[in-house]
This record gives C-alpha cells, sequence and structure tokens, in this order.
C-alpha cells in the first residue's frame, strides 16, 4: 500500500508563501497529475513529496506514517533534466540502485551478486525498450532514451511511490505519445502510486485517474506573495469537482 | 563587389594555420641567432647570447659524461631528482585536493568548518614561508616537496570543492532516492564525476608547482634542474641556462600533454560538457 496523505500543508519561504492550506487524501495506486501555471507550486510540492523541502506547517504521511525528512528508497523522481549518470554505461546507471542496496560499503556488487543484479538490469532495460544499447554511455542516447533509462532507474528498486517532474517536458511530440504508452503501461503493472507534474493540460488528462490543479485563491494586491497557491480543483477523468471558485491565474505562465 | 567577410568570420585552413602556429617559434629562434651572431663577432668571448654549438657542447657535457668529481651524469641526475620531487608534491597535492575538496563541497559541516580557513591559506604566498619550512623541515628534500604541496593544494582544494558544488543537485536527489548513503554517494557518483575536473585543476596547477620547485631548490639542494640553473648562474654560463630553461618546458608541456590525453581517454563522457 503507498496511500498519502496531506495535512494542513503550508510551505512558504520566508514572507514569500507559495503553498496554503492544502488537505488530500490520495489513494494506493492512483495517478496523479499537478498542473498550473509557472510558479504555481506545483513543483514545490513535488519537491515536499519527495523530502527534498520540509513543509512549513502541516503534515505529509504516507500509509499513516510522516513521510521521512530526506529523500529514500520509497520515492523514486524522474527529473526533466539531469536524469541519469554521465560516467556510468545504460546498464550500470540501471544497476545502480541495487548496488547501492546490497554492498554498503563499497557500493559495488561482485561475483555472483553482481551477475545477479545485472540480470534484473537487463530485464528492466527490456521493459523500457532499451536492451539494445546497455553498453551505451547515456550521453549517447537521444533525450527520449534518457528519459527510459531514468525511469528504468528508479523503477528498479520497486518504489512505493514514483514522482515525475516534467519528465517529458523536452521531448518532440511523437516521443511523448510514446512515452505516455510506456508510463501507463510500467502503472498498470506495478500499481504504484504516481504523482506526476506537467505543463502541459492534455497530457494531464491523458494520464492521470486523478487530476489536481494548483492556483491561488486569495491576494492581496499590496503584497502579492503574502499569499500561496493551493489546489482549486480535483478532477476525476473527465469529472469536474471543483474546490474553490474561480480564480485569476497566478502568474503568466 | 562581394563584400568581404568580418575577420570573426574568416579562420585559418589547416596548413596556414600550422604555418601561423610555428611563426612566432622561428621569428624567435631567427631573433635570437641573429643577435647572438652580431655579439660574438664584436666580442668572441661574449657569454650573454652563445652560439647554438655552445648548447650542445655544454649539454653534451653535462648529459653524455660523468662529472668527474661525483661520478655522475649531471644532467640526467638533476632531472630524476626535480621529477620526483614535482611528481611526489603534485601526487601529494591532488590526494589533499580529492579529499578535502570532496568533503568540502559535499558536506555542509565540512564545508562551514573548512571553507573560511581555505579561503585564508589560499592568500598566504608560499614563498614567504619558504624560510619557516627549511626551519621546520630542514634542508632535506621534504622541505621542497611540502613546499610544492602548501603551493598548490590550497587551490585544487577549493577547485575541487566548487566542482562539486556544481555538480546537478538533480544527481545527488536521484541517488539518494536510489538509497545511496553519503558514503556511497561519495564513492560512486561525486568521486567519479569529479576526476576529471580534479585532472583540469592539476594541469593549471603545474605551473605553480614548477615555480615552487624551482624556487626551492634554487635556495637549498645539492642537485636539480633548479639548483643547476641556479649554481652556474654565478659563471654567467648562459649555455647552460637556456637549454636547461628549455628542457624544462618541455617537460612541462608533455606533462600537460599527457594529462589532457589521459584524460580525453579515461573519462571520455566528461569532453562534451
Amino acid at each position: 500500500m503507498s496511500q498519502i496523505t496531506v495535512e494542513q500543508l503550508w510551505k512558504a519561504y520566508g514572507d514569500r508563501s507559495v503553498l496554503e492550506r492544502i488537505n488530500l487524501e490520495v489513494a494506493s495506486g492512483s495517478f496523479v497529475t499537478l498542473v498550473g501555471a509557472s510558479g504555481c507550486g506545483k513543483t514545490t510540492f513535488l519537491r515536499l513529496l519527495l523530502g527534498q523541502e520540509a513543509p512549513t506547517r502541516g503534515r505529509l504521511l504516507l500509509d499513516g506514517a510522516p513521510l521521512p525528512a530526506e529523500p529514500g528508497p520509497d520515492r523514486g523522481i524522474v527529473f526533466q533534466r539531469y536524469s541519469v549518470y554521465p560516467h556510468l554505461s545504460v546498464l550500470e546507471n540501471v544497476v545502480l540502485g541495487l548496488e547501492f542496496r546490497a554492498a554498503r560499503w563499497l557500493g559495488r556488487l561482485r561475483g555472483p551478486a553482481r551477475r545477479q543484479a545485472f540480470e534484473a538490469g537487463e530485464a528492466m532495460l527490456a521493459q523500457v525498450g532499451l536492451e539494445a544499447v546497455r553498453d551505451a554511455a547515456p550521453t549517447a542516447l537521444s533525450g527520449g532514451m534518457q528519459q527510459r533509462l531514468a525511469i528504468a532507474q528508479a523503477l528498479i528498486l520497486k518504489p512505493r511511490i514514483l514522482l515525475l517532474d516534467e519528465p517529458f517536458g523536452a521531448l518532440d511530440p511523437g516521443i511523448r505519445a510514446d512515452m505516455h504508452g510506456l508510463i501507463r503501461k510500467l502503472w498498470h503493472e506495478t500499481r504504484m502510486t504516481v504523482f506526476m507534474v506537467t505543463h502541459d493540460i492534455s497530457e494531464a488528462f491523458a494520464l492521470g485517474s486523478r487530476i489536481l490543479t494548483f492556483d491561488k485563491v486569495r491576494r492581496d494586491p499590496h503584497a502579492p506573495e503574502a499569499y500561496g497557491a493551493t489546489v482549486t480543483y480535483d478532477l476525476q477523468g473527465r469529472h469536474r469537482l471543483p474546490l474553490a471558485e474561480e480564480a485569476p491565474p497566478c502568474a503568466a505562465a | 563587389m562581394a563584400t568581404a567577410r568580418r575577420f570573426i568570420n574568416r579562420r585559418p585552413q589547416r596548413g596556414s594555420g600550422l604555418l601561423l602556429a610555428a611563426a612566432p617559434f622561428v621569428a624567435l629562434i631567427l631573433l635570437y641567432l641573429i643577435g647572438s651572431d652580431m655579439r660574438l663577432s664584436a666580442n668572441p668571448g661574449d657569454k650573454l647570447l652563445p652560439a647554438p654549438s655552445s648548447f650542445v657542447e655544454a649539454i653534451s657535457a653535462l648529459a653524455l659524461q660523468a662529472d668527474p668529481r661525483s661520478g655522475n651524469y649531471l644532467f640526467w641526475t638533476d632531472t630524476a631528482a626535480s621529477l620526483l620531487r614535482l611528481g611526489l608534491g603534485v601526487a601529494i597535492a591532488a590526494l589533499l585536493g580529492l579529499v578535502f575538496g570532496l568533503a568540502i563541497g559535499l558536506f555542509p559541516y565540512a564545508g562551514a568548518l573548512l571553507d573560511p580557513l581555505m579561503a585564508v591559506l589560499s592568500m598566504i604566498p608560499p614563498l614567504a614561508i619558504l624560510p619557516i619550512l627549511f626551519i621546520l623541515f630542514g634542508l632535506g628534500e621534504l622541505a621542497k616537496v611540502v613546499l610544492i604541496v602548501i603551493g598548490i593544494a590550497p587551490f585544487l582544494i577549493r577547485d575541487v570543492a566548487f566542482r562539486a558544488r556544481e555538480l546537478p543537485e538533480e544527481l545527488l536527489i536521484k541517488a539518494q532516492t536510489l538509497g545511496a548513503s553519503s558514503w556511497q554517494i561519495l564513492l560512486r557518483v561525486a568521486g567519479p564525476m569529479i576526476l576529471p575536473r580534479l585532472i583540469g585543476g592539476i594541469r593549471l596547477a603545474l605551473g605553480p608547482a614548477w615555480l615552487f620547485l624551482i624556487a626551492g631548490e634554487a635556495i637549498a639542494a645539492t642537485e636539480g634542474l633548479g639548483y643547476r640553473i641556479f649554481l652556474v648562474r654565478r659563471f654567467l654560463a648562459m649555455d647552460v641556462i637556456l637549454p636547461y630553461v628549455a628542457w624544462i618546458t618541455l617537460l612541462a608541456f608533455l606533462m600537460d600533454l599527457a594529462l589532457a590525453r589521459w584524460s580525453r581517454a579515461r573519462f571520455a563522457w566528461a569532453a562534451g560538457r
């Protein structure tokens, strides 16, 4: 199980509020897409889930227990850029998580354990369609293939939650459609909970079982940074469930 | 009429590029030969700009004939002594740079503790504390190696620390989501990614390293390239000094070239960045 509970979450940097009053229950196995204008706090929300940032107020619970305050193997992440290690081969990139788990001091496996891990790595690569380039350097791969690799790398430890920070934002539309197919297939197979930040509304609706939009509902013209954004729409499939009154967009996208 | 292209868009072709590169060297050599010839025709005993034949004589005496007093081939014992000191000094400084630089760059506590210290230490002119080194470590090999280490280690440490902080945060976070401990991140992610940068830093530090080596040898040594240069200075022996300088330059150039080649072969992934 990997159910996420968000209770009265606030996040501020000094006087600048980014997120406020966020309350959510996300069922295990949901595919949650987060949309909103630039600067509306959706990436901040993802960072809070990741443990890269700590909430100013409120709580984040994973199956009823507070989320650890730093990133860990229960939450996998795929960033838009810098997602894979340039000094390792494709296969080494995927196996890295297994090596970290099994070889505490050297971070590097030997002998039969190594062979076993690399076999698991090859199976993972086959799932994302990269088995043919296992010995290549990641820098030699196209952007789409690099993101496939980043996804395989994150999934090999079977995280309970997969976080995607605009993972396909830099890809061509055709490649993007392939990636949508891949991520949907992996989500069906693993039944893990997925959070994905995207700029692309159609992508959010194409993939999400639940779509959250972030926006500011309160604004003070004299102190534009006094109030943060919150979840303004919480949509299932294509059915709208407004949570708050219509608000003007919080920043020019 | 076709307008001529701007100068920033005009590039030499391969052949003319080589020609351009060689031109200043040829000009300098010609200038020397003319000057030497003029002085020697006025005064055959002139020592300031010796003829090329004197270089050959002086160096073959040092390199091909054993010194009657010690039985050593001085040119080669000088070279070996200097390279050993330089190699030791640079190797120790590189190790310090890697260990302390990574610690400072990666661990905020180590940075808070050592960053200001390094900023101050790197401002001490190493030659100003050379007397202290000779007092502390005596006139032997140790003081000269320590001078090189003190001269370039702070630079290497700070360079590695800056580079470590420039590593994309995404890669460090990703490693944590793959379950890596701090130590594992150091060993498998930050360390390997920093190595090509360290080699770049060493290449930049080679110049200062030679400077400190020659300075140390000039003051207290019994052999070494710098020692020889400063020894024969008393006799205005330009026929030894100039070839020695050329030899030092060649050695430094080859070291730089070797490091660059090795880095490109070993860390091909870093070449495109």
